[in-house]
Order: C-alpha cells, then sequence, then structure tokens
C-alpha cells in the first residue's frame, strides 16, 4: 500500500534513474596515516540525496565507509560535508543538483580533526558554543505565568533559534580553518540568539566573551558561512548584528 | 573496559532523556548517554507544537484534554496517566518558557496556541486552539532548549555511547521471582563509538529514553538512528513490551519518501484532496473532517487511494493542498515543512498540491510504566532502580493511537516525572553489585559479529524485514497479511545469524553497530507482528480487515508480550484464555502474551466519532 521510490510523481518532475560517480575522501588511522580518493559508481533516482548514494555505497559494497547521518531530512545537523568543494547537508542535496554528469566530490568538513572518512572531531566546535553560555540568563523571581513577548520582539532572533550546530557555517571559515581557537560562525549565531531575545539579560556577559582576540572581531565577512547555511541563516548578518551591539552597547 | 559509577544513568539525549537529567542532576550525580550527540536526537524532528489547555486564545481546559487524549486512543488509554499529562501540561509549557523556548506569541504577548488533530471543545463540538508551537519547529526548539539548560547546568553527557545491555540482579528470562521479591537494575554496558572501547556504568537508578523504533518499517518519518534500542535491550532482558501492535502511521508523508509534513499544516487550514479533487475527510469525519484523529486520516487516505481515487500516475497517494493559504501565513507558520516539499520534490505549496501518504511514525507501546516512570517486570511488580520516559516507554497516555502535539508533551511530563522519581530513589538506594563480568554477553556479540567471516550483509536483510512490513503491517493488516510477516521475520532471525560486517575495524565502527541495531529492529518487529496476530479487533493505530469493529467485551486490555526460553510456561500474568494466551514458537525461544488491565476513571467507552 505503499508508495515508493521506484514510482516518482510526475508533479514531482518524472526524472530517470541515473548512475552517478561519488569521489570520496577516505580516511582510516588503523589501516593508513593517508588520506586517499576512493570512486564509487551508483545507481541513483531521481529524488535521490547524496546521503542516498552513500548509504549505496555503504550497504551494498563497502559496509567501511564512514559517515554520521540520523534524521536524513536536513534537522538534525548530523551529516554536513564538503560536496563539490561547498559545505551542505549530504541529506539535503539531491544529487541531480550538483552535476551528476561529472565526478560528486565528497570530503569532510575543514577545520575540525578527521576521525575516520567523512567524521570529524566535533568536540572543539561543540566547545565553542558552550562557551558562548547559550541558554537564557535572567535575574529576579521566575514569573508564576510565562514570560510576555511581543511578536516584534520574537521576530527579533527569530533567524538564529534556527540553528541545528552542524557546523557547516563554522567548518567554511577561512578565519576557522587557518586558527582554530576562533570562536566560528555558529559560536557568534547561538550568542545572537540570546542577546537579542528581549527576554535575556546576559547579553553583555556575552558580548564580553565575544569581544575576546578570538571573538567576533576575527570575522572578515566573507559571507562563506550564509552561503554554507542549510537553514538559510543569515549567518553574517548576525554576526554584524553582533559587532555593531558591542559598539552601541555599553557593558 | 573502563567502570563508572553514577547515582542515575540516563540512556538517550532526546527531550524525554535531557527533561529528565534537569530534574536528576539537580539532586543526584548523573550522566546521560547518548548514541547520538543530545541535537540529533528525533525530538528535533517533531515539528507542530505541544498539547496543553492554557486556553490563551480561546476557552479550553485540561478535562477536555483528558477526554480527547482518552477518545483519541480508543479508550485502551489508562485514565490516570491521561490525567496527569493533560494537568501537567500546562506547567510542562511553562517550564519550558522559563527555560528560554521561544515560542509564537499573540498579539498580547502571551504563548499562541493552533489548532491540531483530534483536540476539540466540550468534549468533541469543534476543533480547539491547544497547541503550544514554534513555527513548525516545536521539537527543535523544545531540543535546543533543553540541552542549552543541561549546558548551562553542566550536566555530563556521553556522547556517542551505545547501551548495547541492561544488567539486572535477577535473570528475568529464566527465574520464576516469586511475588513481592525485589529486582533491581543495577548497570548498563555500552559502546564507545569513536574508541570501539566498552564501558560498564553502574548505577542506582536506571531511565530508558531511547525513543522509537520506526525503522522496523520502511516508509517512516523516522530517523536512521530509531532502532528500538531501550525496547528490544528490555525485552531481551525477559522486561515485557506492552501494546506493541499500536503503531501509529502519520497521515502526511511526503508520498515516497516518508519525510514528515506536520499535521500543523491541516491545522492552518490545508486540506486533503483525492484524484477528483474532492475534500474527501467529509465523508469519514464530518465534524473535524482534516483534522480527525492520525489513525482516522491515514485509514482514509489509503482506502481513497484502495478504491482508486489516489492521485498520480500510479493513483498511489493524495494531494495535501494549501494553495488557498496566503504565502505570508504559510512562510510565518511553515516554513519548513513547505521548505521540504521544495527541496525533495521539486513541488511549490504555493501553487501546487504536495503528494502524501501514510508514513509510519510513533510507536504506541513500549516498556510499560507506571506514572512514576518506574518500570514494570509484569502487570503489577516494578523492576527497582528502572525507569522510562518517552516513546521507548508506554504509561500509556496514548493507548492505540496518540494524538499529536501528545509526544512532546508526553516526553516533558513524564521525563520530568522520572528525572525526579529517579533522583528521590537513588539518594535511599545503594548501589547493588554487578556479576563478576558484567560485559561478557556484550563482548561476547560484538565479537562474534566483527569476526563472522563472509555472511550475508545486513542491508540485505533490513530491507527484507523493511519491506514485508510495509507491506503485511501498515495501516491495513490481515490475519493472512500478518502471518507473512511473522514468517519472512522467523526467515530473517535465522539469517541474521548468518549476517557479517566488512568494517573488522574498532575506530568509529558504524557498519558494526548497523548490524547490532538490525538484530534490535527484528526484535521489535517480532514482537509487534506477534501482538498484532492476537489482537483480532480493530482499534486505534490497529486495524484488522478481517474484524473490523472494536471488540470491548474481549479486548479491553493492554498487551503484555515477554520472550522466554522454550522450556518456560506459556502462561503470562494476564492471561485469558482465548484472548491473550498466544504463544509464538520462535527458533530457541518463544514470545509469550499476556495482558495488563486499562485503568478507567471518568469516561466510559463510547463510539468513536468525529
Amino acid at each position: 500500500m505503499t508508495a515508493t521510490l521506484e514510482a516518482p510523481a510526475p508533479a514531482a518532475g518524472e526524472i530517470p534513474s541515473f548512475t552517478v560517480t561519488l569521489r570520496v575522501r577516505r580516511f582510516n588511522p588503523e589501516v593508513s596515516d593517508e588520506a586517499t580518493w576512493q570512486d564509487f559508481t551508483v545507481e541513483a533516482h531521481g529524488t535521490d540525496r547524496i546521503l542516498d548514494a552513500l548509504h549505496k555505497i555503504k550497504w551494498d559494497e563497502d559496509g567501511s565507509l564512514t559517515f554520521r547521518r540520523s534524521c536524513a531530512h536536513g534537522v538534525c545537523g548530523s551529516d554536513a560535508m564538503r560536496i563539490n568543494g561547498r559545505n551542505r547537508l549530504a541529506c539535503k542535496t539531491l544529487l541531480k543538483d550538483v552535476n551528476p554528469d561529472k565526478p560528486i566530490t565528497v570530503e569532510p568538513i575543514k577545520g575540525l580533526p578527521v576521525v575516520k572518512d567523512l567524521v570529524v572531531d566535533m568536540e572543539p566546535f561543540f566547545a565553542s558554543y558552550r562557551e558562548i553560555m547559550p541558554f537564557l540568563i535572567t535575574t529576579g523571581n521566575e514569573p508564576s505565568k510565562e514570560r510576555y513577548q511581543s511578536p516584534e520582539d520574537r521576530a527579533r532572533f527569530d533567524d538564529t533559534t534556527k540553528c541545528i550546530l552542524c557546523a557547516a557555517c563554522t567548518s567554511s571559515c577561512p578565519v576557522f580553518w587557518t586558527d582554530g581557537q576562533y570562536f566560528g560562525p555558529a559560536a557568534i549565531v547561538n550568542a545572537h540568539r540570546f542577546i537579542f531575545d528581549s527576554r535575556d539579560e546576559g547579553g553583555s556577559q556575552r558580548l564580553e566573551i565575544l569581544n575576546d582576540k578570538e571573538g567576533v572581531w576575527r570575522c572578515r565577512t566573507t559571507f562563506n558561512c550564509t552561503e554554507a547555511c542549510p537553514r538559510g541563516i543569515e549567518v553574517t548578518k548576525a554576526i554584524q548584528e553582533v559587532k555593531r551591539a558591542m559598539i552601541t552597547r555599553a557593558f | 573496559m573502563q567502570t563508572h559509577q553514577y547515582d542515575v544513568v540516563i540512556v538517550g539525549a532526546g527531550g524525554a532523556g535531557m527533561r529528565a537529567a534537569l530534574e536528576s542532576s539537580k539532586e543526584a550525580r548523573t550522566a546521560v548517554i547518548s548514541k547520538l550527540y543530545p541535537t540529533r536526537s528525533h525530538t528535533g524532528a517533531a515539528q507542530g507544537g505541544m498539547a496543553a489547555a492554557l486556553a490563551n486564545v480561546e476557552d479550553d481546559n485540561w478535562e477536555w484534554h483528558t477526554f480527547d487524549t482518552v477518545k483519541g486512543g480508543d479508550y485502551l488509554v489508562d485514565q490516570d496517566a491521561a490525567e496527569i499529562l493533560a494537568k501537567e501540561a500546562i506547567e510542562s509549557v511553562l517550564d519550558l518558557e522559563r527555560m528560554g523556548l521561544p515560542f509564537n506569541r499573540t498579539p498580547e504577548g502571551k504563548i499562541d496556541q493552533r489548532r491540531f488533530g483530534g483536540h476539540t471543545r466540550d468534549h468533541g463540538q469543534s476543533a480547539v486552539r491547544r497547541a503550544c508551537y514554534a513555527a513548525d519547529r516545536t521539537g527543535h526548539m523544545i531540543l535546543q532548549t533543553l540541552y542549552q539548560n543541561c549546558v548551562k547546568q553542566d550536566v555530563e553527557f556521553f556522547n556517542e555511547f551505545y547501551v548495547l545491555d541492561l544488567i539486572t540482579d535477577h535473570d528475568l528470562t529464566t527465574e520464576e521471582i516469586a511475588a513481592g521479591e525485589e529486582v533491581n537494575a543495577t548497570g548498563v554496558v555500552a559502546y564507545d563509538l569513536a574508541t570501539g572501547e566498552i564501558h560498564v556504568f553502574q548505577a542506582k537508578a536506571i531511565i530508558f529514553a531511547t525513543g522509537g523504533a520506526g525503522k522496523i518499517f520502511k516508509t517512516t518519518s523516522n530517523a536512521h538512528t530509531l532502532t528500538g534500542d531501550g525496547m528490544a535491550l528490555a525485552y531481551r532482558r525477559g522486561l515485557p513490551l506492552e501494546d506493541m501492535e499500536f503503531f501509529q502511521f502519520h497521515p502526511t508523508g511526503l508520498a515516497g519518501l516518508g519525510i514528515l509534513l506536520s499535521e500543523a499544516a491541516r491545522g492552518e487550514g490545508g486540506i486533503l484532496r483525492n484524484s477528483e479533487g474532492e475534500r474527501f475527510m467529509e465523508r469519514y469525519a464530518p465534524t473535524i473532517k482534516d483534522l480527525a484523529p492520525r489513525d482516522i486520516v491515514a485509514r482514509s487516505m489509503a482506502n481513497e487511494v484502495r478504491e482508486g481515487r489516489g492521485a498520480g500516475p500510479n493513483k498511489d497517494y493524495v494531494l495535501l493542498d494549501l494553495t488557498h493559504l496566503e504565502p505570508a501565513h504559510i512562510d510565518a507558520k511553515l516554513p519548513d515543512i513547505t521548505e521540504f516539499a521544495r527541496t525533495y520534490l521539486g513541488i511549490e505549496p504555493y501553487t501546487e498540491p504536495v503528494p502524501v501518504y501514510p508514513t509510519a511514525h510513533y510507536a504506541m507501546g513500549g516498556v510499560p510504566t507506571n506514572v512514576q516512570g518506574e518500570v514494570l517486570r509484569d502487570g503489577v511488580n516494578v523492576v527497582k532502580g528502572l525507569y522510562a520516559a518517552g516513546e521507548v516507554a508506554c504509561v500509556s497516555v496514548h493507548g492505540s493511537n496518540r494524538l499529536g502535539t501528545n509526544s512532546l508533551l508526553d516526553i516533558n511530563v513524564f521525563g520530568k516525572r522520572s528525572g525526579r522519581a529517579a533522583a528521590a530513589y537513588a539518594k535511599t538506594a545503594s548501589f547493588h553489585e554487578l556479576p563478576a563480568d558484567p560485559a561478557a554477553r556484550v563482548v561476547a556479540q560484538l565479537d562474534e559479529m566483527r569476526n563472522r567471516p563472509d555472511g550475508e550483509r545486513v542491508a540485505d536483510i533490513r530491507k527484507a524485514l523493511q519491506d514485508t512490513m510495509d507491506l503485511n503491517a501498515q495501516v491495513f493488516r490481515t490475519g493472512e497479511s500478518l502471518n507473512q510477516a511473522l514468517a519472512d521475520i522467523r526467515e530473517l532471525q535465522k539469517r541474521y545469524r548468518n549476517a557479517s560486517v566488512q568494517d573488522k575495524g574498532k575506530l568509529f565502527n558504524t557498519d558494526l553497530l548497523e548490524a547490532i541495531e538490525l538484530g534490535f529492529l527484528l526484535d521489535i518487529a517480532e514482537v509487534t507482528v506477534v501482538a498484532a496476530i492476537n489482537r483480532k479487533e480493530s482499534r486505534g493505530g490497529h486495524y484488522r480487515e478481517d474484524f473490523p469493529d472494536r471488540d470491548d467485551t474481549n479486548y479491553m486490555l493492554h498487551t503484555m508480550a515477554y520472550r522466554r526460553p522454550p522450556e518456560a510456561s506459556d502462561k503470562a500474568e494476564g492471561h485469558v484464555k482465548g484472548f491473550f494466551d498466544h504463544v509464538e514458537e520462535f527458533d530457541g525461544y518463544k514470545v509469550v502474551l499476556g495482558s495488563k488491565p486499562v485503568i478507567q476513571t471518568r469516561y466510559e467507552p463510547m463510539e468513536r466519532k468525529y
């Protein structure tokens, strides 16, 4: 009774199956200290994503191919990787949209230590996130009901609430590549989410943290982060707003 | 091998696990063990909202919410638990707001609320605005907010650790435990994905919050990682699973893909249409139409397709029509799901209807617990120190069909309760001794899987399982189709013993873990199908074409399924001759069914009409 992939809707665009080659960056420290490229050719359907192709390789051909994934529709943030030189989520990138006529390169995101194949050590990324105090800070008594917030005040930080911590932005940032100490766009986005929340009272502490030499001033406004964000967050704009707040708000 | 000691160990870092951690870590030394980074958990994929009778936008109260939950679950709901759910919903939402959750707001600045399936004013009069929400990413906001507060409270996490065994001081699979005799949970065994090392966690209290098992089906809204780990571990250790035959199929999965499109789409005015453009839900649920509970909508959709009114070249889906809504309204209230339609099907929901079909979504059943979250080892007695909350658990607030927005609620209410109860218990309890080699079973299992030379591919067995479940145990079921599924599962359980992995390494071996997860899936599918064969009636998410009516005389009972050795008794607690006495033999063990009474407080079962 189930609609199946083998029968895509015409409304969805009738795209026949095709073959595609993935050129995958492989690294397994148990085998070799060197990373290598390996080509895999798989059959794909019109609605298949990079993640589907990776699964086909792993499930039918080479079980040792290693990558993270979970939700498979762009909300959990597990499968950020560098696809044809651009950071994207493998589960949100359709093969047909990245020119399947040529081999598609798939590499781990840059700037974080590679653990195995497409898996990187995310700990430094989460450590930066934790440092900016990513939680609501309030003083005084807890209200017995909800805090009120106008729809306008709520809209002020809506964009940065969308972050899924996939690290696509931070690992696309040339400053982060050369200086792993830099907080990076994702941490700043999450600081922004609270700095511009009318309920929060910890803005000055966060601004002080980000005024550090590894803070927002290292941003060179290259817009890589905005381009990389799979959630469509205007990351560079958020960073600029944090910079502006630093100048205009006394702390 | 490393050994750790904590007062409370929480397995799983989704909504229920982290909500529990926020309570227990205040009172007791707590560790959270999670197979994913916490923010990757599938709570984050929940979209539409969290129900609570705040009455912020229209008249509402928790008693109406309780009634809707009981009726929505086709009266198999334990009504004492549903009452707690609806009553504590209000504080749970306010808790989240105080933690910082950015809810959508009314013009006056209160938490905004919207309509959702099965939630009504005054016992079914009309749809009511009860779902508190943050656009169509409410689950994302809940998961982020809970994680943020765990960071604030410095909760200790073990990320990408897979719990592969539960340790108890009695072997419940073989021992006869006298009534009143204590059985204690003493620890868990975990596998560190990054290093391949085994970690033993000794604990006074353990909370299972491992989520669901949607990957037993092919078409599902669930993450790849939702493989029923916690349920299967409990089941293997001799604990019962409750009401596993009830699986929810969410009406609006993207056709062919199963990706969830929130019920909020219909809550905001979206309409389901068949190939003739007809709003067919008017025929099936004249009062609340497209906002009928999910089981009814899913069945109606499948019926439209079956009777030849499906859309598309193969007439195998129906259409979710949002084209009459203002694009600005869609952008404000449903931004993510409309983007899914664009990204994955190339459909523009402003102007084109979206192809949808039911997708396996939620396990109503699970590890049985009481309202404190304590896990039951039969119909009555608990396992001391063992708790469960969220989708892994069965309280049972969802009965045979969960209402939309009640799961984000469930994880918050019962996550909080179990966290508190576990911490309170840990304060009074002492550690129980672990067996001499607590990790022996896990080490043997992993070594065997890793070292087995050339066998069958894990992916082939998994695909066969998912295919038979979709074909034979989905929205429409018959005795024949279920027996076919059972025969297939028996065969696949045998084949699984010959499955092998290609990656033989220690580091980040996801090949090995997928093989272990397949074992969990097979066990969950097995118990789901056995319970479904036994229940010869139609109720909520379980629809038997050969028994299309609800049968309160014989089946107003929770199913309790136990796995036992072949030589053990065929009778389980709640044995009812002819109805809850089913036994299925497998190679090396059997599944024995018993039952548990449904707790009824103020609502008499009625015919379920909407």
